[in-house]
């Protein structure tokens, strides 16, 4: 059972750094801030969901692996939060505001 | 494994400090500065010092840069300017032997430390049962080296001092800082409405966790801080008025409660911040109590700044705004 539920981790864990690295590719490759916005949070929001549902299995107890997921919303929202604020900024300096 | 990624991001470390010490603009040297302090603390928790690596996350990465990127804003201005006078030849030269000269220093104390490095770890552990706390940080921190605690709650209270002796005598007494407007029904009041319900209990938990495991009550005070901070910057509130009685109080009562038990201890103990036997945890855990609305207070008035807007009695939005800066609309 063990071992069925590591090859799980490692599925779903290495699965997630391949979104975080084309996250980062997109970051480092695409032309301007909202696209770059766009590549950074979508891949790396299902980065971060595919790691944490990998590290799941791997936690002690009901209570850590509540703290984990507690974990992953906040860094969810907070970085869907922040993108928009950073477009929102890109936007006004445009305008010239 | 495990030392190939400590390798690699001790490089990163290094590289990252190079970095930011040469980048040419200010605001890309703080961003390189953040991304260092955050991956500092990952190295510790490689050393297993989970407590610095909270705090080194928290005030290295968190405070300090938002302390910085207020000053980014503030110097934006005269930058250029800054850029373009170049020193001489001769102080460069001075600037850089100094600079190798420090470094080399501190390398050669580093290879001279004795092996096994000197320790007080063992008397610590032999001795944290009578502090009654299980955490040996929180005991270092309040029984066996209060002295340093408090000295440290006291340099924080004068440097807020200092930062309000920095305001105009017209605005003394009023808000620091300037009045944050942003869309009441934006992204931003969104996440200040959202966030600081949970990063208040985050906050207390690592406070009250602190006894026993990582955490207390700096850690906690920055994420209470920073929850006050994302209010103001939403524009649902305001920062308080520096002349509020209140608010004086909660800054002073920490290091009076703080003195308060130390001569206590010198009374009944024989030594001062001598704890009674048997009473060395509810003198600490006053102690801890007392010391959270002082940091959290201080670290977000830092943050504030000195007082720029008058201490009119009502300063009605639409009167006195201030200097308001939007904050993502």
């Amino acid at each position: 059972m063990s071992v069925v539920l590591d090859a799980f981790s490692i599925v779903a864990i290495v699965a997630g750094l391949v979104f975080f690295l084309a996250g980062t590719v997109g970051l480092l490759r695409f032309p301007d801030a909202y696209t770059r916005l766009h590549a950074l949070t979508k891949a790396d929001n299902l980065g971060i969901a595919l790691v944490v549902i990998g590290l799941l299995p791997q936690m002690d107890g009901v209570l850590s692996a509540l703290k984990l997921v507690l974990v992953w919303l906040l860094v969810v929202l907070s970085s869907a939060a922040v993108s928009q604020l950073i477009a929102r900024s890109v936007r006004r300096q445009e305008r010239g505001e | 494994m495990t030392t190939l990624v400590s390798g690699v991001v001790a490089l990163l470390l290094l590289w990252l400090a190079l970095w930011t010490v040469l980048a040419r603009d200010a605001f890309v040297a703080v961003a390189g500065f953040v991304v260092y302090g955050l991956l500092l603390s990952l190295l510790w928790v490689r050393l297993a010092g989970i407590d610095v690596a909270l705090t080194e996350a928290a005030i290295g990465g968190g405070l300090t840069g938002a302390l910085l990127l207020g000053a980014v804003g503030r110097l934006r201005g005269t930058e250029a300017a800054a850029w373009s006078e170049r020193s001489g030849a001769g102080t460069r030269a001075v600037a850089v032997l100094l600079s190798v000269g420090v470094t080399t220093v501190l390398v050669l104390c580093v290879l001279a430390l004795p092996e096994p490095a000197p320790t007080l770890a063992p008397q610590v552990a032999q001795n944290l049962p009578a502090t009654g706390v299980g955490n040996p940080i929180t005991g270092v921190l309040l029984a066996f080296r209060a002295l340093d605690t408090l000295l440290e709650a006291i340099v924080l209270v004068i440097a807020l001092v200092g930062v309000w002796s920095l305001a105009p005598d017209r605005f003394w007494g009023g808000r620091p800082g300037p009045r944050y407007t942003a869309d009441p029904d934006g992204v931003l009041a969104y996440l200040a409405r959202v966030l600081p319900p949970i990063g208040i209990v985050i906050g207390l938990y690592l406070f009250w966790a602190g006894a026993d495991h990582p955490g207390g009550k700096f850690q906690s005070a920055t994420i209470l801080a920073a929850m006050w901070m994302l209010v103001q910057m939403a524009g649902l509130g305001d920062a308080p008025r520096i002349d509020n009685r209140w608010v004086r109080a909660g800054i002073v009562v920490g290091p009076l409660v703080f003195v308060a038990v130390g001569l206590l201890g010198a009374w009944t103990a024989g030594a001062f911040l001598g704890y009674p036997e048997g009473l060395a945890k509810p003198m600490i855990v006053a102690i801890e109590v007392a010391l959270l609305p002082t940091l959290v207070l201080v670290l977000a008035l830092l943050l504030n700044g000195a007082p720029a807007r008058s201490a009119d009695p009502l300063p009605s939005r639409s009167a006195d705004p201030g200097p308001a800066r939007s904050a993502g609309r």
